[in-house]
């Protein structure tokens, strides 16, 4: 029996032959990536009495959780990370101004790439897995370990796949193709997820780290997409050091495969408060009120988001009543949309620009509500109370969604929104 | 490995961020263990006495890697089971050294009150109250290694790896 690509990679960074499910084995980790919480008070790990670290040259430390600074304790943590970095010589430092949510760092500058295994101090880091890498988050206690040994232990997980057919239609993203998945299949709790099929030809490499950070929210292990032409022009540019693509075998075991028509596919929304089996196509819940849109994060922040946004509002406002918030995924991504205008248009619209940071998808900064507030967003999650009162609603959305229900100030399904051909 | 103690019960896909809320960021860790479940069960973490059992159903610790397992332990928890659990919050469980296991339906075992004995290394669980049994994931050897150490840090500190 052959094995799966999670198998494959995990096998190889543990030096056997073969894994399978329930197997529990020691890895070498080719990345590590840690993040300016680990550093604030309250972030549960006093990352400043390592001795020594394994390997500096194989960790990454940025900001971007509270960039800039919402609080002193904030300010406090990031001269925790800059005392960090020059204590162990971490070359790989990015500090405000060269900075932007880490999973769209460790992609934009080359650290994921095919075959390799990374591990980060953050739930979404099987963003990764659009490069063909098995990335998992880890909390502060596991990632001080593999800090200081270089190490850890994975078990692996059986794998469901996604075999995904034809193209997304107008007006709708790979958010969607996400928030489908969810709503009809539920979580994917202990497992790992893995995407083929001919459809993914057509999904470019910003919809598949929109899908595969997006993975975190049914709790899976890892969700890795394959190796391809499309993949490789990305990397070209990019990746730092050689890479080995890594290629499910035809005979690998799945405990499950579930086919996706891409071209069927419609914009979904969630509902409040969870993801899993909580998703419904956007017609089904349109003319909710909302009070707040969001476009960004590590989901959705990138520059084929903004592009998006920009054609879809230009010549529009944002309806009274409704803040839009706009939130780049990196510094590279918002000087791109500043150079090519679609910042000015969306200002223009009436959309509020931040710099890129996590911001208030995680309740941070940036963006917050209060009770009895409802908001739509391309972010992470939906958890009751994460982004503000426990008293509003987060509802997940695909880009066109987002901005379709900014204009209208209630939810709305772009298709009804803009003309057809409009996202052309 | 065993583990004794009253029960509290919770339903599914209980979060990280209930469990430790954006309210808990950045204060103090003696401060943080009150705001657990503040926005889903105002005023539960007040009546937490130390030794107490969580039983939860499936999902419990969806969401992000902040170590909810260590506000649950500084509440005084002795322990939790579940239906099923999120990986990396099982993780956290085990590197902070919160004794955690799952089991495909547990909680229909449990009612809030019930007093739970349930053991890491065999996976065995008993309801002492209403004398239901049933079997668990039980945990590996390198995994008993760190929650008896009591946790990563202190595993890592034994080792020579952290500063005293």
């Amino acid at each position: 029996m052959g094995m799966t690509m999670s198998e494959k990679i995990i096998a190889a960074h543990a030096g056997v032959n073969r894994v399978k499910p329930g197997d529990i084995v020691t890895c070498d980790v080719d990345w590590i990536g840690i993040h300016d919480m680990f550093f604030t008070v309250g972030g549960q790990g006093d990352f400043s009495k390592i001795k020594k670290l394994h390997d500096p040259d194989k960790t990454v430390v940025l900001l971007d959780h509270g960039v800039p600074s919402p609080t002193p304790a904030d300010a406090e943590g990031a001269c925790g990370a800059r005392a960090f970095v020059k204590k162990h010589g971490v070359k790989n430092f990015f500090d405000v101004g060269n900075h932007g949510v880490i999973h769209q760092k460790l992609a934009e500058e080359g650290f994921a790439a095919p075959g390799r295994m990374i591990a980060c101090g953050d739930s979404h880091t099987c963003a990764a897995g659009a490069f063909n890498c098995a990335a998992g988050g880890f909390g502060p206690a596991d990632m001080i370990y593999v800090l200081c040994v270089g190490q850890n232990w994975y078990q692996v997980a059986p794998t469901v796949k996604y075999e995904l057919y034809g193209a997304l239609p107008d007006l709708v993203t790979a958010k969607d193709l996400f928030l489908h998945i969810a709503g009809v299949f539920g979580e994917a709790t202990n497992r790992n997820v893995e995407f083929g099929g001919p459809g993914l030809s057509s999904l470019s490499v910003p919809s598949r780290q929109s899908v595969a950070t997006m993975c975190a929210e049914i709790n899976a292990e890892f969700a890795i997409f394959p190796h391809d032409d499309v993949l490789e022009a990305y990397l070209r540019a990019r990746a730092r050091g050689a890479y080995e693509p890594v290629a499910a075998d035809a005979d690998a075991a799945y405990e499950e495969v579930r086919r996706i028509d891409l071209s069927e596919l419609a914009p979904y929304v969630s509902g409040p408060h969870s993801i899993p089996n909580n998703c419904a196509p956007v017609r089904a819940s349109a003319g909710l009120p909302i009070q707040q849109a969001i476009l960004g994060s590590c989901s959705n922040g990138r520059i084929e988001d903004l592009a998006l946004a920009a054609r879809l509002i230009k010549g529009k406002k944002v309806a009274n009543g409704v803040r839009f918030l706009v939130t780049p995924a990196s510094q590279a991504i918002y000087l791109e949309a500043l150079r090519k205008g679609y910042l000015e248009t969306l200002a223009e619209a009436g959309a509020v620009i931040t710099n890129a940071t996590c911001g208030a998808c995680y309740g941070g900064h940036l963006g917050l509500i209060g009770a009895g507030e409802r908001c739509v967003s391309t972010t992470t999650r939906n958890f009751k109370g994460r982004m503000g009162s426990a008293d509003a609603e987060i509802l997940l959305a695909g880009p066109a969604t987002v901005v379709a229900s900014a204009v209208c100030g209630r939810i709305s399904d772009p298709r009804d929104c803009f003309e057809r051909g409009a996202a052309q | 490995m065993t583990i004794k103690g009253k029960i509290w019960k919770f339903g599914d896909d209980i979060n990280t961020d209930l469990i430790f809320p954006r309210t808990a960021f950045r204060i103090s860790p003696e401060e943080q263990p009150r705001y657990v479940f503040s926005d889903n069960r105002p005023g539960w973490s007040a009546s937490v006495a130390p030794g107490d059992v969580l039983v939860a159903g499936r999902n419990f610790g969806t969401g992000s890697s902040r170590p909810g397992a260590l506000l649950l332990k500084r509440l005084g928890l002795g322990g939790m089971l579940s239906d099923s659990m999120n990986g990396l919050f099982f993780r956290n469980c085990i590197g902070y050294g919160f004794p955690a296991m799952q089991c495909a339906g547990v909680s229909a075992l449990f009612e809030e009150g019930d007093v739970a004995e349930f053991d890491l290394i065999s996976g065995a669980i008993r309801n002492l109250t209403s004398g239901a049994t049933a079997f668990g994931n039980p945990i590996s050897r390198g995994m008993a290694e760190t929650l008896e150490a009591g946790g990563i840090f202190e595993l890592l500190t034994q080792k020579g790896y952290l500063e005293t």
